[in-house]
């Protein structure tokens, strides 16, 4: 087809495939240098970060151009793998490389000799999982997608399990594991409904085959509860808060940054993609799901006193964000409204990529937190600006834009969603006029909602006083992980201040799916963004910025030209009471103590409270998942119950095997005649 | 951009920085005399600012750089929220840059900055300060969206200036769901500006106080930025509602003479709403810091009712 001799001639689906194979070989170099630890940190992660960087620049080249397909003559006799680079495929390559390139530049200051895993295997997991995602968006049948993807899983499920001499760690990989096959067995099911008997696993066949509404449902239910499983939807969350807190911090951040957009983008491709027909309950499906989970996922992160579990559940709450924007596009798709459905599906691209970046930010930073002060639990950090501004301060912004706030990328994605859900009337059915504005409110609620959590993972880690004595001690980062650190808030500033740019990327995508887009409103606005028409909305992140920062320079040289800026550091004043430590701070329970009262229903509390004899008074309340004790103990414990049933059956007498085997041949001639 | 426009624009920030703290002085004057007392006069504010700006900035010793940014950031926040909502014209050049979402995006990112700028200094008032801004905030923040929505669903836009612009050129009729919405935006702005049955802005009681405790670490010119904001963040909040519930007597482009009418009506209409202030701070009790939310969730729930009614009605 083409020649392979000159580069120039290669297509983006080759040097895609370079990627995959140079991030394979460093894994395995990985495993030669296994405990060669500087050569791992120094030059095999920086090495995966210059790949990452490249994927990125093929996607970004490969986004406008056509989709390119090739068949691999790899795995089975008659099963080659299928390949496919399409738009959609691009967007997410784009993202891959992109948060890939700072968490793994992140990783190589990262990891510290003697723990856990050795450094040269966790390098193998790391960039077999990397190519695995990679190779997922993809594949284009359905053998070829069930084989990465469980190599993601695998790959995935080694690296949560790093440090696995922790009795919870192995725990939460085993309960990772599990939710992960129930997943994949929704998809696998789903595959074989989409192939309507033909035999043919490709994905090309699936789009040519039309399923009646029925089955199609079925495959889409399907679909949403094994992709959902991966991506955190509820029911199926609960692996979530164990895994991220169990793995090693840059790999949470890969995992929450970049495997649970892999999750959706399964969504997308089946819903979407390979399904031909849209149903206008799909839409409602996907955003009562998405809502419900983002509402319980940021209550949750609210009340959390583990940063990283605190991280975990806001990562359910965007998940479901980005779920009910994409749900909101299937709506609309339904009803034949491209252009309103091609709004809110950039929405919710414009939440993926900016989720992405922001979320493997502040993984990153409780990372560098944890190797500082080897603390976890949010009640025993605080005053960390001092000692860490290098991870402070791009945490801020990590922070801002996590809490939706002006001019960073988490506003942009917000905003687009909140302008996607308000202008919906129009739809032909009375009752999705009504439901739209109110899963607006819904969406304004859990956006403020994230700004406290935010305003508590930051407060608590960063300000205040130290909590603990040793917090003094703690170093500030390294060199390369403030370069990952650097680069990922690049990253938020760049999608908070130049939408119009991004939203032009992700056009293609939209054409692809809903068959509308942006581009044509947003390419000729200059510095506006406008999404419809100016009259209608319109927001400008730059001069929005530049116009906040113009008045913080102005009336800070005016206050100083026409008075002084005369200062003298003194003790702090607080009422003027005169005995203050580091314990009458708010701790992170105290902070969550509003929402905890406000949404006691969501919660199930076990609460010690000191009675007035007690020597050492303690307090004491632990808050869990009601889900678990309504929905996976009850389940479990029938598995059991079956289980146990079915051993009966097991009577270890040779003679009872014999009977079962004579009364089945008979109940088979039986049948037969 | 024409130059009126950057005119009606410059004068719109000149009238926000003056006027903010002579109405802040205005409110404080009336629910002096409402109360039977005499009031420190009109002009108090201005002379506070100035002895603040005067005095020499005691910091605590382990403040961090964010502490000592966060004033003029928040000053920052609430000047360009001042110069975006349509006071004196709609012939602003800035307001594209920023419609009523951006807004209320403008309004939280002021109130994470002051509440962490309150964490910093690692005091048990501030702490509990920020985690009660934070509690208002929450609830206060979607209630305020979703007033603006109200408004946006019946104009068919986000955008300020074209919201007042087309409730200024209906015929005179009561919309139920503005109706709703008033009633909540009246509630949303009480807590939001530190208003009595939320919070006394004129007590330093650790059982009630919410913006006390937030800039208790602060003094002279940074406190005077605080304060000089506040009065701004009050301004705003009631220009936003003259300019959703009140729009007429708002020039647009190319009228001049229009400008020139705008201020005296804008002065009259600052001056009824801040009676109307004064005497609801005066007939109404300090609520417990818990009642907060149920007050600030009944305007929530109006709001959204009020949108509802909207797409009911079919307005819009």
């Amino acid at each position: 087809m083409h020649s392979f001799t000159h580069p120039g001639d290669w297509l983006h689906l080759d040097w895609v495939l370079v990627v995959v194979c140079a991030w394979l070989l460093i894994g395995c170099a990985g495993v030669v240098a296994l405990r060669r630890f500087r050569l791992v940190a120094t030059v095999l992660f920086p090495a995966g970060a210059f790949f990452s960087i490249l994927l990125m620049a093929v996607a970004l080249s490969a986004a406008f151009a056509g989709p390119e397909v090739a068949v691999l003559p790899l795995g089975l006799p008659q099963l080659p793998f299928h390949l496919r680079l399409d738009s959609l495929s691009a967007f997410f390559l784009l993202l891959i490389g992109g948060v890939s390139a700072g968490v793994s530049t992140f990783a190589a200051g990262y990891f510290r000799k003697g723990e856990g895993t050795p450094p040269g295997l966790i390098c193998l997991e790391y960039h077999a999982f990397l190519a695995s995602i990679a190779m997922v968006v993809l594949a284009d049948d359905a053998y070829v997608f069930m084989v990465v993807w469980e190599t993601m899983a695998f790959s995935s499920f080694f690296l949560v399990m790093a440090n696995h001499r922790i009795p919870e760690i192995r725990r939460a990989g085993y309960l990772y594991m599990l939710v992960a096959h129930i997943g994949a067995l929704g998809i696998l099911l789903c595959f074989g409904l989409l192939q309507a008997n033909t035999g043919d696993y490709t994905f090309a066949n699936m789009r040519a085959q039309h399923l009646t509404p029925f089955w199609g449902s079925v495959a889409f239910c399907l679909a949403v509860f094994g992709f959902g499983a991966k991506a955190g939807l509820l029911p199926l969350h609960v692996w979530l808060p164990e895994a991220h807190p169990a793995a090693p911090s840059p790999f949470s951040a890969l995992m929450s940054g970049v495997m649970l957009k892999i999750a959706l983008y399964g969504i997308l491709r089946v819903g979407f993609d390979l399904l031909q027909t849209r149903i206008w309950w799909w839409g409602v499906l996907l955003m009562a799901v998405g809502l419900a989970t983002a509402l319980f996922g940021v209550v949750f992160s609210t009340v959390q006193v583990d940063m990283k579990r605190l991280l975990a559940y806001s990562s359910i709450e965007n998940v479901g964000l980005i779920c009910a924007g994409m749900g909101l596009s299937m709506l609309f798709a339904a009803y034949g409204m491209q252009a309103l459905a091609a709004l809110a599906l950039t929405a919710a691209l414009y939440h993926m990529i900016s989720h992405a970046f922001f979320k493997s930010l502040l993984f990153c930073s409780t990372g560098a937190v944890l190797h500082a002060t080897g603390e976890r639990g949010l009640g025993k950090l605080g005053g960390l600006m001092r000692y860490m501004p290098w991870v402070a301060w791009p945490t801020l912004i990590g922070v801002l834009s996590c809490a939706g706030l002006p001019p960073f990328g988490g506003f942009v994605a917000e905003w687009l969603l909140l302008q996607s859900f308000l202008f919906t009337t129009g739809l032909p059915s009375s009752f999705l006029d009504m439901l739209v504005p109110v899963m607006a409110a819904m969406i304004a609620l859990i956006a403020a909602l994230g700004g406290y959590t935010m305003v508590k993972y930051f407060g608590v880690i960063f300000l205040g006083q130290p909590r603990d004595a040793k917090l003094a001690q703690a170093h500030d980062a390294g060199m390369w992980e403030r370069l990952g650190m650097l680069w990922l808030v690049t990253g938020c500033v760049a999608l908070g201040l130049f939408p119009n740019q991004m939203i032009a990327l992700m056009e293609p995508v939209t054409q692809l799916l809903v068959r509308g887009g942006l581009a044509h409103t947003v390419a000729d606005s200059g510095w506006l963004l406008v999404p419809v028409h100016i009259d209608r909305a319109s927001y400008a992140p730059a001069i929005f910025l530049l116009g906040v920062l113009a008045s913080f320079g102005l009336t800070y040289v005016l206050v100083r030209k026409l008075y002084h800026g005369r200062m003298r550091r003194v003790p702090p004043w607080d009422c003027g009471h005169p005995w203050q430590t580091a314990r009458m701070q708010d701790t992170a329970e105290g902070f969550g103590q509003p929402i905890r009262q406000i949404f006691e229903p969501f919660f199930r509390m076990v609460r010690r409270l000191p009675t007035a004899f007690d020597a050492k008074p303690s307090y004491r309340v632990e808050v869990e998942d009601p889900l678990w004790h309504w929905l996976y103990v009850p389940l479990v414990s029938l598995v059991e119950k079956v289980s146990r049933l079915v051993g009966l059956l097991q009577q270890g007498r040779i003679a009872v095997y014999l009977m079962y085997s004579f009364v089945t041949l008979i109940v088979v001639l039986l049948v037969v005649k | 951009m024409s130059a009126m426009g950057v005119l009606s624009q410059l004068l719109a920030l000149v009238t926000a920085l003056v006027l903010a703290p002579l109405l802040t002085g205005w409110v404080n004057q009336w629910r002096h005399w409402l109360q039977n007392k005499s009031g420190p006069g009109l002009l108090q504010p201005y002379r506070m600012l100035h002895k603040l700006f005067q005095k020499e900035s005691l910091v605590a010793e382990h403040a961090s750089q964010l502490f000592r940014m966060a004033p003029y950031v928040i000053f920052g926040c609430m000047l360009l929220a001042g110069a975006i909502v349509p006071t004196l014209s709609t012939d602003l050049p800035l307001s594209p840059a920023a419609d009523a979402i951006a807004l209320v995006g403008l309004f939280a990112l002021a109130r994470v900055f002051i509440s962490l700028a309150a964490m910093d200094v690692g005091t048990a008032f501030g702490t509990l300060g920020a985690r009660r801004e934070m509690l208002v905030g929450f609830l206060a923040e979607p209630a305020l969206l979703m007033v603006l929505f109200c408004a946006s669903m019946i104009t068919g836009s986000t955008s300020l200036t074209v919201i007042v612009e087309t409730l200024a050129h209906r015929e005179l009729a009561i919309y139920p769901s503005m109706l709703l919405a008033g009633v909540a935006f009246t509630m949303v702005s009480l807590a939001e500006n530190a208003r009595v049955p939320v919070d006394n802005p004129d007590t330093h009681l650790e059982l009630t106080m919410i913006h006390e405790a937030l800039i208790l670490e602060y003094s002279a010119r940074h406190l005077a930025l605080l304060e000089w904001a506040a009065s701004l963040k009050l301004f705003a909040y009631s220009c936003i509602g003259l300019a959703l519930f009140f729009p007429w007597g708002v020039a647009e482009a190319n009228a001049p003479l229009a400008l020139l009418l705008a201020l005296p009506v804008l002065v009259f209409k600052l001056a009824v709403g801040g009676m109307a202030l004064a005497m609801i701070e005066t007939v109404s009790a300090k609520m417990r810091i818990f009642r907060v939310t149920e007050f600030l969730g009944t305007a929530f729930l109006l709001a959204v009712i009020g949108l509802l009614v909207n797409v009911l009605l079919g307005v819009g």
